[in-house]
């Protein structure tokens, strides 16, 4: 059995999805007599094929060249489509971040094999790829049974499978591959690229800490951030307090936000509506804090603290910044 | 120009409750909407139209009330818009590849588009896969998360955008005909007025099926998925074990603060 396991990076940083994705291959590998092949497209990116076998890959493919320096889903989707085709791996997995949602659809289609996405669980059942994924909203599971004989695509959700720690003593082959389309060939120019600086984003925290309509304007997020800042934490939202434009709908957690999954959550004046939930509920450790005891949110909070945000809140930077100094 | 928005009639999971829960309103619970995504497509759809003229072609696969949500969509678009309805019962249990063969070819039916919009992804499924597919299957370029149009030049085919990543954000341009998935910042869907609904009420909604399509029955529905989800579940309940902390500001954040290293979350 053979398991391409893609990475994903961003100017030059490998995006720990990937570390992740490799390890879950490294998984179904071992169970079923299979190697791991790490796939890595971009320009400049060759050190990175290493760091995938130290992270559990049995070798390494890298397609270097300029046209593959920034996503561009034609440019990828036909460089991995063309490996698929000329190494018909069994299984091709990739991270469920954004790039990868967009890759793996591309490849599945022009490929004609089967694709489950954003998965939290995947097995070999019977020599086959068995998913498991969630769906409305994570108000169901559902299982993803796949046709045999083909190669069969996955993503992996992010923060669902722990990577492994990297082992310095591994080696493995590394070869090169050529990218399909040339510059003339890509109809997708990058004009523009601007990253958003000294924020962490939402998806890669391990801790977040969000404020609802119980801050109660602009200037009640000032101490949630103080939190959120000084546990080293990014900060959140529900949609009540982007819709009242006292934060920027990229802070936005939920169903019509962004699904998250750090280790703690603290929920500050949230109510816990169900497509709040929706966004968060998968947490490892979730922290309520809400005057109402029947607010919602303590239904898959851990601890609770009943009572206003604006003492307890401040309270808590003040003692975490005793402890972590 | 043309332009074609995909919608998907989706389950409303606002309706979701101790009683209702996912299981139930997947089968048949309640009222159904436009799946929240695609009404920011659609108003995408209905700006460019005023902007530059042309139509947008409402497109929904589904079972047959998927009609509600075209008229819906029609009572927002008034004569900016129409909708053909793509249903079938052998388009049934199309997994996300077989939708997109199915909306490609209807595409490719209306003609001529320049700009087919979709949302982000479908609340239900939410594969997030289907407009990729799409553009894969047609050849187009594919442009997601867009949270901006900053031009379409007619002329010359192309259209730059602002795209939504993880760590940033990009401006990109590509060339005509393209697929896009937009998110909530391209602007709020407006309402529909309530002429607009009477005359969705009564407008006649063309079908199309599988025939008309040119689709044989092995490359849609179960037949042409290769995927299938015979075992869908309810999620299995997070036994958070609430443990409610009391007492004054500081002494409940020095019990937390406990706590939350001894769980090494911190
Ligand atoms: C299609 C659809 C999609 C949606 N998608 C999302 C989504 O992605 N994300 C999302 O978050 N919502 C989403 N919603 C909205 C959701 O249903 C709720 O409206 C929203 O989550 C409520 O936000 P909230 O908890 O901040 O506000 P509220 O429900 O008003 O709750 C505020 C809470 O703060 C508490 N409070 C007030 N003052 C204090 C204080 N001083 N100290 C402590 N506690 C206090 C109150 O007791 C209350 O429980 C969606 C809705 C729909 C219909
Ligand atoms: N049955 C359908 N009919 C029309 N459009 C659809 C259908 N399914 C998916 N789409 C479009 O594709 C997007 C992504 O859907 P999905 O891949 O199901 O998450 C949706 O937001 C719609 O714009």
């Amino acid at each position: 059995m053979k398991i391409f396991s893609v990475f994903d990076h961003y100017e030059g940083d490998v995006d720990a999805i990937s570390y992740e994705t490799v390890a879950i291959a490294r998984k179904l590998a071992d169970a079923n007599n299979g190697t791991v092949v790490a796939v890595i497209m971009g320009h400049d990116v060759s050190d990175m094929a290493q760091s995938a076998i130290h992270h559990g890959a049995d070798s390494a493919i890298v397609i270097d060249d300029a046209t593959l320096k920034h996503f561009r889903i034609m440019a990828h989707g036909e460089a991995l489509l063309k490996l698929a085709q000329d190494e018909s791996p069994d299984i091709i997995l990739l991270g469920a971040n954004s790039n990868g949602r967009e890759l793996a659809p591309y490849v599945a289609a022009k490929f004609g094999v089967g694709l489950a996405s954003d998965c939290v669980d995947l097995e070999i059942d019977n020599g086959s790829l068995l998913a498991t994924r969630p769906a409305l909203a994570g108000n169901v599971m559902a299982k993803i049974t796949f046709k045999k004989g083909t190669t069969q695509m996955a993503t992996l959700r992010r923060r669902v499978y722990p990577a492994l720690e990297a082992d310095t003593s591994r080696s493995g082959d590394i070869s090169t591959a050529s990218a399909v389309l040339s510059e003339d060939d890509i109809p997708t120019k990058i004009l523009g690229l601007e990253t958003a600086e000294g924020e962490i984003s939402l998806n890669d925290a391990s801790i977040i800490v969000s404020g609802g309509r119980g801050v109660a304007g602009e200037e009640g997020f000032a101490p949630v951030k103080a939190l959120a800042d000084v546990l080293g934490g990014a900060l959140g939202a529900s949609r009540a307090a982007v819709d009242a434009n006292w934060i920027p709908y990229k802070y936005q957690v939920g169903q019509t936000g962004q699904t998250v999954q750090p280790d703690l959550y603290i929920a500050c004046g949230i109510s816990g509506a169900i497509q709040h939930l929706a966004g968060m509920k998968t947490s490892k450790i979730i922290v309520a804090i809400n005057k109402d005891p029947d607010a919602p949110i303590f239904q898959v909070a851990n601890y609770g603290i009943v009572g206003d945000l604006f003492k307890y809140v401040p309270a808590l930077t003040a003692e975490f910044e005793k402890r972590l100094k | 120009m043309e332009i074609v928005a995909l919608m998907k009639q989706t389950p409303d999971t606002a309706q979701l409750s101790q009683r209702m829960d996912g299981l139930k309103l997947m089968a048949k619970g309640g009222p159904r909407i436009v799946n929240p995504w695609d009404e920011y497509a659609l108003e995408a759809g209905i700006r460019l139209v005023e902007e530059h003229g042309g139509v947008c072609t409402i497109l929904s696969m589904g079972k047959p009330e998927t009609m509600e949500a075209l008229k819906t969509g029609l009572a927002m678009g008034g004569k900016k818009t129409k909708a053909v309805f793509l249903g079938d019962p052998k388009f049934e249990n199309s997994d996300s590849l077989c939708t997109a063969r199915i909306l490609a070819k209807a595409i490719q039916k209306v003609g001529d588009v320049s700009i087919v919009l979709a949302g982000k992804s479908a609340i239900d499924g939410d594969t997030a896969n289907t407009a990729v597919q799409v553009a894969a299957l047609l050849g187009m370029p594919y442009l997601g998360y867009v949270v901006e149009i900053k031009e379409v030049n007619v002329e010359e085919k192309t259209i730059t955008v602002v795209r939504a990543l993880e760590k940033g954000r990009e401006t990109v341009t590509t060339t005509l005909p393209a697929v896009l998935s937009v998110l909530k910042e391209l602007g709020e869907p407006r309402y529909a007025s309530f002429m607009g609904i009477r005359k969705a009420a009564k407008a006649k909604i063309p079908r199309w099926g599988a025939k008309t399509l040119g689709l044989s029955p092995n490359e849609i529905g179960a037949n042409g998925s290769l995927v299938a989800w015979p075992d869908v579940s309810l999620p299995p309940v997070k036994d958070a074990n609430l443990e409610i902390i009391e007492g004054e500001p500081d002494e409940v954040a020095k019990v937390l603060a406990d706590k939350l290293l001894a769980e090494k979350v911190i």
